[in-house]
């Protein structure tokens, strides 16, 4: 195949770290941004792109999501994924490392994530490093939090020798127990197994105690309680190395949205009352949330079409990631800017991977974005290999229109 | 409800509007004449329960299936006499728990039944929301029999009525509004307090709810109830104490220390009972765990025990409830 020639992109808006977009164009020779700017022209031989007032942003990085489902990722402008380690049989070897990072190739990119522990069964530490030399981008402890407090204090120390973020899932093992939903009115009234929202804030207290003993850099992939955040800002401000994210679901929806018991809204962790959902959205404002991630988790019925105790969390993500997070931005709880940072810069920092960003010397994983654009999100008719989103029916705005991989158009 | 159905003097709407709703699954929600419909229409069960012959052809060339996930001896046995009583072909399905796999079984197992062209469903499952779930699938009404943690909306009914029935026999007007009834047990995993929270409170009791605080469930206060920890505190003043079976493996140290201990706190003895009213009334949806939560002298008191007229009046509350569901199915003049 014939290399193809360098792209300009022109006549957009370039989404910039920590500045408004500004016109201008961006000009990438293979797989690389070489130009970005205003002053920036296409060069003679150039395949040449009018964006037409569209946003040129970066491809989004989507840090954690539990299948690569390409259509879905892709319809969302994600470029690159990184895959949780809950798989049928758990990331905890460097064969299924090695092959699940080569699997999205070449349109997208899947950053595996180690799985902690052999199994994931929170005893027994993975071959990390052999993980970390076979593609692994980062560790994490799956679905579930390490209940016994040894295994994460030495798991915690030898990822810090290893340099490679820890991703935890914060719910307190005893305390969360076999719940579904957060201890409160709803959950009683359902008569759901339920446990305090403190669940979380106990899990994150400990793990910020580990990581500060072991200096180990630690991601919380959600934290999604008032009381987490506090700790977490805390923390952060002590300079302990810890980073958190949070899935749209937690700052769009609250509690009372498992009424009737629909399993398209069970989540791990579970809906929060209304307070924490505002506590998210101002910790997303302040910048104790570093990233924004989809959880893509698609489900079909024999997952979802159960009770609610019985039913699999999670939800069909990935094609909302954007325009939820851009409803942030209208809203005015964060610029543009940063709304690309949590979806793309940080994410792509925190599996140290040079994407994310528009930069000359960056992958040329781009999208362009009409931000305004009004769909209506439908779980009959989406791109995920199953349409489990708590979100059907309802109107969002923002759609890429065009995505590229290493500057190749994503057909 | 429009004021053309309804006239001052009922105490519901006319026809169907006394009750809209093609199932059953649980009683919250409901609002207050709905209720009382169900109440009066169970009346003429009663009556006719105690006659020797105790057949009504009303549901004659029906089929009613009672499928049970979840073990049960006592609501299945009631269910399946009131069905038969109504002149109702009754056929039980019994699904072991063992044997049901999770997945599409359980909506493939509401398929089936549903192909079967039942007239009624009654379902019990072991998990909240699970009778929901089926209702959604299948063509016929279906009445919940106790769906896991939620509801169980038929004992919210039949307690209502024995309460009402020993109110009138006592003389009173057989109306809810000041009445006290302290529910005391495993209010957290109880499906039978909360419909009879629903029930009694939308009927204009006011209902306690005692536990500790291991089987407290969060924020119950939502529910327009008062929650105590201190039983004896519970029971001053209460004109019905409803005491809550607490299965074996909950007091065995997960929840509680021992049963002599949760006896110590919460068993109903003859002692603490004198700290409700003088006449007050003593109920147990059963089965009871004689000596854990209720003494035997309190459970067997003549005059204000009523544990067995709970068992009765679950019957005729039953047949009403398989026949106003069923009037549509049957064009019953103003249902249909």
């Amino acid at each position: 195949m014939r290399p193809l020639a360098p792209l300009t992109l022109t006549g957009g808006r370039i989404v910039l770290s920590g500045a408004e977009p500004a016109p201008g164009a961006l000009r990438c020779e293979g797989d690389r941004i070489v130009a970005v700017g205003k002053d920036v022209t296409p060069q003679d031989g150039d395949r040449v792109i009018d964006a037409k007032g569209a946003l040129i942003a970066p491809g989004l990085v989507d840090l954690g999501v539990f299948a690569i489902d390409k259509a879905a990722l892709h319809f969302g402008g994600i470029t690159r994924a990184a895959l949780m380690p809950d798989q049928s049989v758990a990331l905890d070897k460097p064969s299924a490392v090695r092959f699940a990072a080569q699997s999205g190739k070449p349109d997208l990119w899947v950053h595996p994530l180690a799985a902690a522990t052999k199994g994931l069964d929170g005893t027994d530490l993975a071959e990390l490093a052999l993980m970390r030399d076979a593609g692994a981008r980062a560790v994490a402890t799956g679905r579930r939090w390490i209940a016994d407090s040894g295994t994460m204090h030495r798991l915690l120390s030898y990822c810090a020798m290893l340099d490679l973020v820890v991703v935890t899932h914060a719910e307190d093992a005893g305390l969360a127990g076999s719940a579904v939903a957060t201890a409160g009115e709803m959950a009683t009234r359902l008569g759901l197994p339920s446990a305090p929202a403190e669940a979380e804030a106990l899990a994150i207290a400990r793990d910020l105690l580990l990581a500060e003993m072991t200096g180990a850099r630690i991601h919380i992939r959600q934290v999604t309680t008032g009381r987490g955040l506090d700790l977490v800002r805390a923390a952060k401000q002590r300079g302990i190395r810890v980073t958190a994210g949070v899935t749209p679901a937690h700052f769009m929806l609250s509690t009372t949205a498992i009424g009737d018991f629909r399993t398209f809204t069970r989540f791990s962790p579970p809906l929060r009352g209304e307070a924490d959902r505002v506590a998210v959205r101002a910790a997303i404002h302040d910048g104790t949330i570093d990233v924004i991630a989809s959880g893509h988790d698609p489900r079909g019925p024999e997952d979802k079409r159960l009770p609610f105790s019985d039913a699999e969390p999670g939800m069909a993500g990935a094609e909302t990631l954007l325009a939820l997070t851009l409803s942030l931005v209208r809203d005015g709880v964060i610029t543009l800017a940063r709304a690309f940072d949590l979806v793309a810069a940080t994410p792509a920092e925190l599996l140290a991977v040079d994407a994310g960003k528009l930069a000359a010397g960056y992958q040329a994983d781009l999208a362009l974005i009409d931000p305004d654009r009004p769909w209506i999100v439908d779980s009959d008719k989406m791109a995920a290999s199953a349409g489990n989103t708590p979100f059907d029916k309802q109107g969002v705005q923002g759609r890429v229109t065009a995505l590229f991989k290493g500057g190749v158009p994503v057909e | 409800m429009t004021s053309a159905n309804h006239t001052p003097q009922s105490r519901y709407p006319a026809g169907s509007a006394a009750f809209p709703h093609r199932d059953l699954t649980g009683l919250a929600g409901l609002a207050p004449w709905e209720l009382l419909f169900l109440l009066d229409e169970a009346e003429q069960w009663v009556e006719l329960n105690r006659q020797p012959q105790k057949r009504s052809e009303k549901l004659a060339g029906l089929t009613i299936i009672n499928a049970f996930f979840e073990n049960s001896t006592r609501t299945l046995l009631s269910f399946e006499i009131a069905g038969k009583r109504l002149g109702a072909d009754v056929v039980n399905m019994l699904v072991a728990q063992s044997s049901v796999k999770k997945g599409e079984t359980l909506i493939d197992t509401a398929m089936t039944l549903n192909a079967m062209h039942a007239d009624a469903m009654v379902i019990r499952h072991q998990s909240s929301g699970a009778v929901r779930l089926i209702a959604d699938k299948v063509d016929c009404p279906v009445l919940n029999a106790g769906d896991g943690q939620h509801e169980h909306p038929t004992q919210g009914l039949l307690d209502a009525l024995t309460i009402r029935n020993f109110m009138t026999e006592r003389g009173a007007k057989g109306d809810f509004g000041g009445l006290t009834v302290t529910i005391c047990g495993d209010i957290l995993h109880s499906r039978v307090a909360r419909s009879n929270v629903h029930c009694l409170t939308t009927l204009g009791a006011d209902v306690r709810v005692c536990a500790p605080p291991a089987l407290m469930p969060a924020e119950v206060d939502a529910m327009k109830v008062t929650p105590f920890h201190d039983f004896d505190a519970a029971l001053k003043g209460a004109d019905v104490v409803m005491m809550l079976r607490l299965q074996q493996e909950r007091m065995s140290g997960q929840f509680i220390p021992s049963p002599r201990e949760y006896r110590h706190l919460y068993g109903l003895t003859l002692d603490r009972l004198a700290k409700a009213k003088p006449d007050a009334l003593i109920m147990h949806p059963g089965p009871m765990n004689r000596g854990v939560e209720i003494d035997s002298n309190v459970a067997d008191l003549a005059g204000r025990s009523a544990i067995t007229s709970q068992v009765e009046m679950g019957v005729a509350i039953r047949m009403a409830c398989l026949d106003v569901l069923t009037r549509r199915t049957r064009k019953v003049e103003g249902w249909a």
